[in-house]
């Protein structure tokens, strides 16, 4: 079934369209990831206009991860406190990100540096969370043996210290402020909710138990995709709001079976399942900088920088 | 989806040509609804003869979309990677081009003839200090790319000409098109030379919704962000409530 898109101006397949929706919202639900890093390169295949590609997938991730974060809710997985010290942190990490960003666009050659930096994090967050979790797996089917997750590093001896009573943290608000600045400058950058980072990063360097992490990411998520929707329709006017509805409805409905999903797994499984695919996307994005693409030539519309 | 609609235009007489067009058109606009999927257009029409005919004539009807400057960029392996190095700018390329002839270009068209009229793509498409070395390259790769997404071609033979008098071709307006005035132009030939020739428009605009979507998202941007937004919670929300009640 066919479908004009008014803003792309391009006519797609409307059950194509809500296939890919529907698959991110699955991976959105299980994982706590926005999808963004998933969705974009799934609509440049499909043909829609990069530029509308990115400001649309934000919208629709503000609404995969609302239907998400309220599964957590009822789960009472989401630490509201140290979302909102992260939210903090994000905005003002994407309002940098957002100047240095256009910085780089007018030197051009924004599009390698947005590849080259998914390569870089894709790769490194993704073989980080494979080589941690076989290691944790392997070290809980030994008997005896004990996962070691509380150690004592410099984040305790900081100062600002606040109780985080859900993730059953007593840390200074410092490291998660950075966290989310630093989350918020590549989201703004790469043009995701930046889920995929954030999740190892709490897992890792903040030391939150995975459960409530992702209802926490998600959180966090949706303030951050909803600021930079905004953004895009405001400067450019490329938010397709029939291409981000019928996303939309796919991906909804996906956030929910994945979130059930989600619950069913455990954890390692989890982190497996998700180090993979961010593994897989960054060798994809890593063959297309290294191969010879089939049309030297590429087409932009206007005056491009 | 040809429309029986029909207009005859051009009956204005114009008394130096011994040989002049009379033209129809299926439909004299394009309304791009939420299902558009392409349009099929019909461009038929007559040769008015004053004297009787000397033969040897020849159909050439053109079809364009609005110019637009556009940017063709080059890439090349630096650092074991392919990066954008050069980029041309293009100043004028139809969005869309479709050329339909009643016989092999290369035989009914001089070259100063294209020159002056503009008929082959590579004499539309505008490039003036483009800022490249081989400019040639980047506009062939412009045509190249488009021919291959469907908004260029040029099919030989596709004119009906009957008894030197009546023509009658079909195009294919592509699904991916954008909206603007489209301008039909029919040339009659002879010798290389245009005897006659008409142009005429096809508007081609969104029409109900995506009309109203799109100027939202123009002229109220922040506006239109907000629905955007809100259309994300509401959709969000309801998709929630509906599982949550089916797993009571």
């Amino acid at each position: 079934m066919q479908i004009y898109l008014p803003i792309a101006e391009i006519s797609a397949d409307a059950l194509l369209l809500l296939g890919i929706g529907g698959i991110v919202g699955i991976l959105s639900g299980m994982f706590g990831v926005g999808g963004g890093f998933l969705i974009t390169p799934l609509l440049f295949i499909a043909g829609i206009p990069p530029a509308v590609a990115v400001a649309t997938s934000a919208n629709q991730i503000v609404a995969s991860s609302f239907s998400a974060v309220l599964a957590h809710i009822r789960r009472r997985t989401v630490d509201f406190r140290m979302g909102s010290v992260l939210l903090i942190g994000g905005l003002v990490g994407s309002a940098l990100g957002v100047m240095l960003f256009n910085l780089l666009l007018s030197l051009g050659q924004v599009d390698l540096l947005v590849k080259l930096c998914y390569v870089v994090f894709l790769g490194t967050v993704g073989a980080l969370m494979f080589v941690e979790s076989v290691r944790a797996l392997r070290r809980s089917r030994r008997p005896g043996a004990r996962p070691v997750r509380k150690r004592h590093t410099w984040i305790q001896s900081l100062p600002l210290k606040i109780k985080f009573r859900v993730s059953g943290l007593y840390i200074s608000v410092i490291p998660p402020l950075l966290v989310g600045v630093s989350v918020g400058v590549l989201a703004a950058i790469m043009g995701v909710g930046g889920g995929f980072i954030m999740v190892p990063a709490m897992i890792y360097l903040l030391g939150m138990p995975t459960k409530v992490v992702i209802g926490t990411s998600l959180f966090q998520i949706i303030f951050v995709t909803a600021f930079t929707t905004m953004l895009h329709a405001v400067t450019n006017q490329t938010v397709d709001i029939v291409l981000a509805l019928i996303l939309i409805v796919g991906g909804v409905v996906g956030a929910q079976i994945g979130a059930r999903l989600g619950a069913r797994l455990g954890a390692e499984q989890l982190r497996i399942l998700l180090a993979l695919l961010v593994l897989a996307v960054c060798a994809q994005l890593a063959l297309s900088l290294l191969l010879r693409p089939a049309e030297l030539y590429s087409i932009a519309s206007g005056f491009g920088a | 989806m040809i429309r029986a609609l029909a207009l005859l235009l051009g009956l204005a007489a114009a008394p130096l040509a011994a040989e002049e067009i009379v033209l129809g058109l299926s439909q004299d606009e394009v309304a791009i609804t939420a299902t558009f999927d392409g349009d099929d257009i019909l461009v038929f029409g007559a040769v008015k003869r004053s004297a009787p005919d000397p033969g040897g004539l020849d159909v050439v009807i053109a079809v364009s979309g609005p110019l637009l400057p556009a940017t063709v960029r080059e890439a090349e392996r630096r650092f074991g990677i392919w990066i954008n190095t050069a980029s041309a700018a293009i100043d004028a390329a139809p969005s869309y081009y479709a050329v339909a002839t009643s016989a092999p270009l290369a035989e009914i068209l001089s070259e100063t003839e294209d020159l002056r009229q503009s008929i082959t793509l590579p004499r539309v498409i505008r490039s003036v200090g483009t800022g490249v070395d081989s400019p040639a390259d980047f506009t062939d790769a412009l045509i190249r790319i488009r021919a291959g997404e469907g908004l260029y071609s040029l099919t030989e033979g596709a004119v009906d000409f009957e008894q030197d008098t009546l023509f009658r071709t079909g195009f294919a307006l592509p699904a991916n098109l954008i909206e603007g005035n489209y301008t039909i132009r029919i040339f009659l030939l002879r010798g290389g030379s245009v005897v006659d020739r008409y142009d005429t428009v096809l508007a081609v605009q969104k029409v109900g919704l995506e009309r109203w979507l799109y100027n939202l998202s123009q002229e109220l941007p922040a506006a239109y962000g907000v629905l955007s937004l809100a259309l994300a919670i509401a959709a969000g929300w309801l998709a929630s409530a509906a599982f949550a009640r089916t797993r009571r």
